[in-house]
């Protein structure tokens, strides 16, 4: 029995997700399915502009339009602003500016959607007629859009108290040391890159429903979050005042996040502050429209880097230079994605002994930047791989090689990088060799021969990474920032006869959380896993969590659900031995049975959990009854998953058009649980870098800061015929200092991909002479770049 | 949306009836542009004349030795009509390439027509296989009906009944799809009729038009390397995001040599 557990239920199995009956059968119950009685429908006036005053407000038509229950503008709203949740100090020391940020504007507002007013009407098209009678008379001043030219003399400014737009000037890594480095290079490669605007076009829009029970004061929020407790603690003690003990944030099922589901949003606070003004229920849904203008959007970073080489090439030095765009506002956790989560990486897979790095945080007029998928590390990988690619080609290296002559050793670990981590585990050969023999490297030439006789430029591009993920050791971000610790909390509750529940701080939103999570416990406590069920996303259910992104979920989440486990196992020990009139020491839980050992003498979890629970014979004076721990689980250090990717396209040399014709992907991510879901995993990720190196990226008007991109119509997501069949290898070595070994999969595909993709572009074209294309290589842009190249060499 | 009054007549006759007693009415032939714009509240008409329950503007029929298409038929039926894949098969390709699957199945050949969106497809079959487009009042030529951006000849109260494309000797339509929308960055529509060769080109301009250069080539020799040798001016394409008028110029050669190939 238990074997079978193992090979086809337990760990490494091939589960099939609990969770899809009722997502592909439309079952499951999203944020917008949620309806509470009497309820009133939310309706958001967002500013038409990018940059105006708002000289004067007069909602009186609208007020008196039928069906509207209240109107509220920036004037009525009297709590506070919603809080950064990591702070930066610039290179003299200085704290990072933090401008106000108000679910409703008041004097000004600073991109396109910002939120002007709030209608709250019987029905959602009542408030929306009403918000067409609000008269708003702006005055419109000029907008800054391009993080670029942000910090230069005569920008319009966003905040007076950001000179030049400048939230922080911040540096990392030993700039002598890395100018000494440069002094003694045989090479310097340089490179310009831009790391464009992404959004993340979740499936579900956002939502969120807010609730007031008059009876007892308290507060109720439905919301589409990768994490409740968050929610409630930011919106409580922050904006809102609201005590936790008043305050429930429940994210049912919720689908897709992305990063773009961590923040806490205006509307959140919005509805929930207004449900206790009218003391009705308050629902909000974003229109596919309003998700584009005002979820968070990702990346958009500016960067300039170089690297020195020694004769033989091997790295002696890195210098990056980069300008990060953070939007109109600090959100969440902006100010750390493009300084902890970017610059640390900078080592890579590689023993580069000197780095230094400056980043230059800059407010423009457009929608927040905070984490997406990979969130720093995406952008960090990307300017190492374009840079390493290019110093290859430029001293003639093989671009397999000069990588692998790079490599950290895999005797060298614990390995301690110039920037600031120290990675506990990794293996980059292996994954590289698989990566290799996996898309037929070898083979290349002769497939590139054969599209040559077809028309098409084929092309292979690797890229060689590293992530740092298992988010976070709390003691470290503190140190580096961070406002909050980030453990995880889980709980198991064994019922009296024997069925689980298990309750996790991580909130599943695609990942398959009740699958995995099912596994491991199954196979932890030796019980099917038709009788584990996982409850997630609920602060009155779930005793506290951090929730699910920075690819945490299993190596934080996971851990603390073990470390509960054990617990649960401990006491049903003494249980067990007092049922067997054993001793302790001699209970030994195996196949899961607890048994007296050398004997058959035994009892199963389930009678252990029905003596906890109807204590008759039970050792009442040393134990408590019932048969259930809670355990916090804080990690000791980052995780850090790593492997190769290997691309391979053709260019249609007419048209520019790029189609991705192999895509490999070798990763180390430590322990797996459910092979199946990694794929998964991989698979998703991997078309979202497709996505962000040939066809997604936002675009505003440079004069007017209107969104171009703001629908699909001209904003492209990835769609099937975009992505080919990948093939996904895993050579794993251990997380060393997590009880599962586990690293973490989320964000891989969309770390390792977009420089693969780039550099098979780029291998592509190479024939034709072109040396540089930015993402997304669109056909117009490749075509572009080949009537370039053509036009030089004439 | 705005609320509007909704009608749902069962003959020509009665829509343009309920047309001409509306102050600001609108027809519904699929509702494939006009819906969005309605959600999106960028249109308030006071009335949608709906013309799905009229018989007489469904169907495909062979006519004399070409086709007819009722004005309400739509991309999918268009796509699988035995009848259009024998007749102009570029015809058939043409109109399973439109939108995806679920637009094929609502859109209609007169609301894409009348709509005259300049990235639509059916403009390039229409003008490059010089149909008629029948109205309830009379019949127009392709080369009279298409008249600029969302403009063309239909008068008000007229409504298109029917189009009727006469059977090419052959034909071929090949498009670039603008990658986000996957709507026609340039479509051509390549045809030797009885009446010369006509090349149309959709996407690349303000409305649909036809290439003379690409038609003198082609006429004189009916192969994609006559085709692509052709250069074209950029002047008046269109400029945007997702290319530039020097782009499309370069793709319409280049769509009208696989057109070209693709028509045999």
């Amino acid at each position: 029995m238990p074997n079978d557990i193992a090979t086809q239920t337990g760990i490494g199995a091939r589960v099939k997700r609990k969770e899809d009956f009722r997502f592909l059968t439309g079952r499951g119950t999203y944020t917008d399915d949620i309806n509470r009685p009497g309820q009133t429908y939310a309706y958001i006036l967002r500013s038409p502009h990018a940059a105006a005053d708002i000289v004067k407000i007069d909602a009186s038509k609208a007020k008196a339009a039928p069906g509207v229950v209240a109107v509220f503008t920036g004037a009525d709203y009297e709590k506070g602003g919603l809080p950064a949740g990591w702070q930066i100090h610039s290179k003299d020391g200085s704290p990072m500016i933090e401008p106000p940020h108000f679910p409703l504007c008041k004097d000004k507002v600073r991109h396109v959607g910002d939120q002007v007013a709030l209608v709250c009407a019987e029905t959602y098209a009542q408030a929306r007629d009403a918000a067409e009678l609000i008269e708003v008379d702006y005055k419109e001043t000029t907008p800054i859009v391009n993080v670029g030219d942000a910090d230069k003399a005569g920008a319009p400014q966003v905040w007076p108290e950001a000179k030049n737009n400048v939230c922080y000037d911040w540096h990392l890594g030993d700039k002598a040391a890395t100018d000494a480095a440069f002094a003694k290079a045989a090479h310097v490669t340089k490179i310009d890159l831009v790391n464009q605007r992404l959004i993340p076009n979740a499936m579900e829009p956002r939502a969120a429903i807010g609730d007031f029970d008059r009876a007892t004061g308290e507060f109720t929020l439905y919301t589409t979050s990768q994490n409740p407790h968050v929610i409630r603690l930011l919106m409580g003690a922050f904006v809102l005042q609201i005590p936790e003990a008043k305050l429930r944030v429940v994210a049912p099922d919720v689908g897709g996040g992305f990063g773009s589901k961590i923040f806490h949003y205006a509307e959140e606070a919005l509805v929930t502050w207004a449900a206790g003004k009218i003391e009705r229920p308050v629902k909000w849904t974003a229109e596919r429209s309003e998700s584009f203008l005002t979820d968070a959007h990702g990346r958009d970073h500016v960067s300039h880097a170089e690297l020195a080489l020694d004769k033989d090439g091997k790295f002696l030095g890195l210098r990056v230079s980069t300008k990060a765009n953070m939007g109109a506002y600090l959100s969440t956790f902006a100010p750390c994605i493009p300084t902890y989560l970017y610059a640390t990486l900078l080592a890579g897979v590689y023993t580069t002994p000197a780095i230094y790095c400056e980043v230059k945080a800059l407010f423009t007029h457009t929608a927040v930047v905070d984490a997406y998928r990979g969130a720093g590390r995406p952008e960090c990988t990307y300017l190492l791989e374009r840079l390493v690619e290019k110093a290859a080609r430029e001293t003639g290296m093989d671009r397999v090689e000069i990588r692998r002559k790079n490599f950290i050793p895999v005797n060298a670990f614990p390995y301690q990088t110039p920037v600031a981590l120290q990675y506990d585990s990794g293996d980059y050969f292996s994954t590289l060799d698989m990566a290799l023999k996996m898309s037929d490297w070898a083979g290349f030439e002769k497939r590139k021969a054969d599209a040559k006789a077809r028309g098409k430029l084929r092309g292979i591009g690797i890229s060689t990474y590293i992530e740092a993920c298992g988010i976070a050791p709390s003691a470290v971000v503190g140190s580096l920032g961070a406002r909050a610790g980030l453990y995880e909390c889980g709980s198991i509750r064994v019922h009296p006869t024997g069925s689980v529940t298990v309750f996790t701080g991580s909130h599943s939103h695609g990942q398959g959380h009740e699958t995995t999570f099912a596994q491991l416990v199954s196979e932890g406590l030796g019980i099917s896993i038709e009788n584990v069920e996982v409850s997630h996303g609920d602060t009155n259910k779930v005793p506290f969590g951090m929730g699910t992104y920075g690819s945490r979920s299993l190596a934080v989440g996971g851990s603390a659900l073990v470390k509960a486990m054990d617990k649960v196992i401990a006491k049903s020990k003494k249980i067990a031995a007092h049922l067997l009139e054993a001793s302790v020491a001699d209970i030994e839980f195996k196949d899961g049975k607890f048994t007296v050992v050398g004997t058959d003498k035994s009892k199963t979890l389930g009678e252990i959990a029905l003596a906890a629970y109807v204590p008759h014979n039970y050792p009442i004076t040393e134990l408590e009854p019932g048969l259930e721990e809670t355990a916090f689980y804080d990690p000791l250090n980052f995780t850090f998953p790593g492997g190769t990717h290997v691309c391979e396209v053709e260019v249609d040399p007419e048209t520019g058009v790029v189609q991705v014709v192999n895509f490999t992907a070798a990763d180390d991510i430590g322990r797996v649980i459910n092979p199946m879901i990694v794929e998964g995993q991989v698979h998703g990720g991997v078309a979202q870098g497709i996505g962000q190196a040939l066809l997604e990226g936002a675009a505003y008007d440079a004069e007017s800061g209107q969104l171009l991109t703001g629908s699909y119509m001209d904003y492209c997501m990835p769609r099937a015929d975009n992505v080919p069949n990948i093939q996904v290898g895993n050579h794993a070595t251990m997380c060393t200092h997590n009880p599962l070994g586990s690293k973490g999969v989320g964000e891989v595909g969309a770390i390792g991909s977009p420089p693969a993709v780039i550099n098979a572009v780029l291998d592509a074209l190479l024939p034709l002479g072109v040396k540089d294309i930015t993402m997304p290589a669109t056909p117009y842009k490749v075509w572009q770049a080949i009537q370039s190249a053509k036009k030089a060499a004439e | 949306m705005h609320d509007f009054a909704y009608h749902r007549p069962s003959s020509v006759a009665d829509a343009v009836k309920a047309l001409g007693s509306a102050s600001d009415g609108k027809l519904l032939a699929g509702g494939q542009s006009l819906l969005p714009t309605l959600r999106q509240r960028l249109a308030e008409p006071s009335d949608v004349i709906d013309l799905g329950a009229i018989a007489e503007l469904k169907g495909i029929k062979v006519e004399g030795d070409g086709i007819t298409i009722g004005a309400t038929t739509t991309h999918a039926e268009v796509a699988a009509s035995a009848d259009v894949k024998k007749t102009i098969p570029a015809l058939a390709v043409l109109a399973g390439g439109i939108g995806d699957r679920q637009v094929r199945h609502r859109g209609t050949i007169g609301g894409s027509l009348a709509n005259n969106d300049p990235a639509a497809d059916y403009p390039a079959a229409v003008l490059g296989l010089g149909a008629t487009i029948r109205t309830n009042k009379r019949e127009i030529k392709a080369d009279d009906y298409f008249k600029g951006l969302f403009e063309t000849a239909l008068g008000d109260g007229e409504i298109i009944t029917a189009v009727h494309f006469p059977k090419p000797e052959k034909a071929g339509y090949m498009k670039f799809e603008q990658p986000a929308s996957r709507f026609c960055l340039v479509g051509v529509f390549v045809a030797k009729t009885k009446a010369g060769l006509r090349v149309a080109v959709t996407g690349a301009g303000p409305c649909v038009f036809r290439s003379k250069e690409l038609e003198a080539a082609l006429g004189s020799n009916f192969t994609a390397d006559a085709a692509k040798a052709v250069k074209l001016k950029a002047d008046g394409l269109n400029s945007d995001l997702h290319g530039s008028p020097e782009y499309r110029a370069a793709l319409i050669s280049v769509m009208a040599a696989r057109a070209a190939a693709a028509a045999g």
